[in-house]
């Protein structure tokens, strides 16, 4: 049984629908990025699964429980965790305080996951007295994975953790992603640098309009050449 | 020296005063900004309503002659807030909950808070008529405190009980709510939930939670600061109405949804519009006899005459959004 299944699930904002049957399923030790075009409503199934917006029909389970409109304070306590693409820390509380908040379900002691989060990104231990709203972007996107990271979550769900960063932070942060999955956790991604995330990616989705068109593994769809010609730019 | 001493009564004192009041309201005010993104119109009428609570309590305190050496306002101040946070709490539950469910916007929410206004207003017109009541009036005697300065040849110093017990009680309270807002899980969340919902939510807070607590605090100070000023002055339907728009203003110089910025707004428009009434001519008079004789000091010298009391904030409100548009401590821009 997948850890994750997504099942021809439809749902939108109230009017039409954004999603038109979307399927993705994940194992514990995958890595799945979901590419393809502007409103083909990549972000709009990580915010379905994450109970942000109305899923109409179709249904969504994580080990077993139907999480289909739950909302994120259960999903989280459940093992579910999300980074938004933007506005993803709380940018006048300072680092230590972003990383506390990300554990605020949990009711155990969590300097030892603050402990581990801190040997992954030291930058972070060095600034973690620091609003995060003063750090530069690529040290953002590490609060916000570290946030995400906090409530020990089994599955991380990440909006294009790439956007806005340069070239550099770009390797550095999938690089700790894969850190990270390597760790035990799965990862259910979206990405704009599609052809740099398939490449590692253990299940590609191709989404087009709100349903999938092609699924498989990275290296599959980049090998595909209807694929690569129509999603990837050649 | 005795204008000195003048000017300590007349502004350090008032100024306190007042501006321990404006900061206990613009911080409930800026909270629930912060939290539930709507200007809360009624909380000068929740200020009111812990008042009379106090005032009923005390009352039942005479009424069995149990008198004690603090102002009994003071003592039965924690069960008017439990009062006062109950209502606020079941007006939550009835009035702004099921608009928010449905998505009401900020604006529908002020409009909301303005019948809650008039809800309350009628409600304490219903039960105490429209007439003025002192605690003082049940057989308590509000102690005067004189620090002798004749040393200096100058007259005493002097303030009320009730004024240096607010000033503690003010200090007291905001410590607290420092140590929650920075110390506790609950705390931060809420001050995550203030800096950022979204994410808050996404982060597994409880928001709803969140939401009453913000309720629970806003109420307890509103309550405090209700109390403290009609001990200091007297007890009246319209005792806060009267000052909700420098209690916004306070809290619009600080930075909407900055604990911190609106007790500095508090305190500095408290200050600022003691200083706009205060009458620099005896602080001038002194001089006469030095200045030339074409030079007359007129006998009334104050910026403001004191029913106009309230522009000096408004003045103040319109140069801060001009010079920083945020507020002081860079608030909500909404």
């Amino acid at each position: 049984m997948p850890l994750i299944e997504v099942k021809n699930v439809v749902g939108g904002y109230g009017g039409a629908p954004i999603l038109n049957g979307v399927n993705i399923a994940i194992e514990q030790s995958d890595i799945g990025v979901i590419v393809g075009p502007n409103g083909a409503g990549k972000s709009t199934t990580l915010k379905a699964i994450f109970g942000l917006l109305k899923v109409t029909s179709g249904s969504i389970t994580f080990e077993g429980h139907d999480i289909a409109n739950a909302l994120p304070d259960r999903l989280v306590p459940l093992g579910l965790s999300f980074v938004p693409q933007e506005k993803n820390v709380f940018t006048s509380m300072s680092v230590e305080e972003n990383l506390e908040m990300g554990a605020f379900t949990r009711r155990d002691d969590i300097s030892g996951t603050r402990d581990e989060i801190y040997a992954m990104f030291p930058v972070l231990k060095e600034k973690r007295r620091q609003p995060a709203g003063e750090l530069s972007g690529g040290q953002r996107q590490m609060v916000a994975m570290g946030r995400a990271l906090m409530s020990k979550p089994k599955l991380l769900l990440l909006d294009e953790p790439s956007a806005g960063l340069s070239p550099r932070y770009v390797l550095e942060i999938f690089e700790h992603i894969v850190t990270v999955n390597k760790a035990g956790v799965a990862i259910l991604m979206v990405e704009q640098n599609a052809r740099q995330a398939l490449a590692f990616a253990s299940r590609g989705f191709v989404l087009a309009q709100g349903a999938n068109r092609f699924t498989g593994t990275g290296p599959e769809l980049i090998a595909d050449p209807e694929v690569a010609r129509s999603f990837l730019g050649g | 020296m005795d204008v000195l001493v003048f000017f300590i009564n007349k502004v350090l004192v008032a100024g306190t005063v007042l501006g321990s009041i404006y900061a206990l309201g613009a911080i409930g005010a800026t909270l629930i900004f912060g939290i539930l993104r709507f200007a809360h119109f009624a909380h000068g009428d929740m200020m009111t309503m812990g008042a009379f609570f106090a005032f009923l309590i005390a009352l039942v305190f005479y009424h069995y002659g149990i008198y004690l050496p603090v102002p009994m306002g003071f003592v039965v101040m924690p069960l008017a807030m439990l009062l006062t946070i109950a209502v606020a709490l079941g007006i939550d539950k009835t009035v702004y909950a099921p608009l928010r469910r449905r998505g009401a916007r900020p604006v529908t929410l002020l409009i909301a808070s303005i019948g809650v206004t008039l809800m309350l207003q009628g409600l304490i017109r219903l039960f105490f008529g429209t007439g003025q009541y002192s605690f003082f009036d049940y057989g308590e005697t509000k102690s005067i405190f004189r620090i002798d300065m004749s040393w200096a040849g100058a007259r005493p110093i002097t303030f009320t009980q009730p004024q240096v017990l607010m000033v503690i009680v003010t200090v007291v309270l905001v410590l607290i709510l420092n140590f929650f807002l920075t110390g506790t899980r609950l705390g931060k969340a809420m001050r995550a939930m203030a800096d950022n919902a979204d994410l808050a939510q996404v982060s597994g807070i409880n928001t709803q939670l969140v939401v009453r607590l913000t309720w629970v605090i806003a109420a307890a100070l509103a309550c405090a600061a209700g109390t403290m000023l009609s001990l200091d002055v007297s007890l009246k339907p319209d005792l806060a109405f009267n000052i909700i728009l420098p209690i916004f203003a306070a809290a619009i110089v600080g930075g909407l949804g900055q604990v911190y910025g609106a007790i500095a707004g508090g305190f500095l428009l408290g200050f600022a519009e003691t200083l706009g009434v205060f009458n620099w001519s005896t602080i001038l008079r002194p001089l006469a006899g030095v200045l030339p004789d074409w030079i007359v000091i007129p006998p009334d010298l104050s910026l403001v005459p004191t029913e106009y009391k309230l522009t000096v904030s408004f003045v103040i409100l319109v140069i801060t959004l001009l010079w920083r548009p945020t507020g002081i401590f860079k608030g909500a821009s909404t």
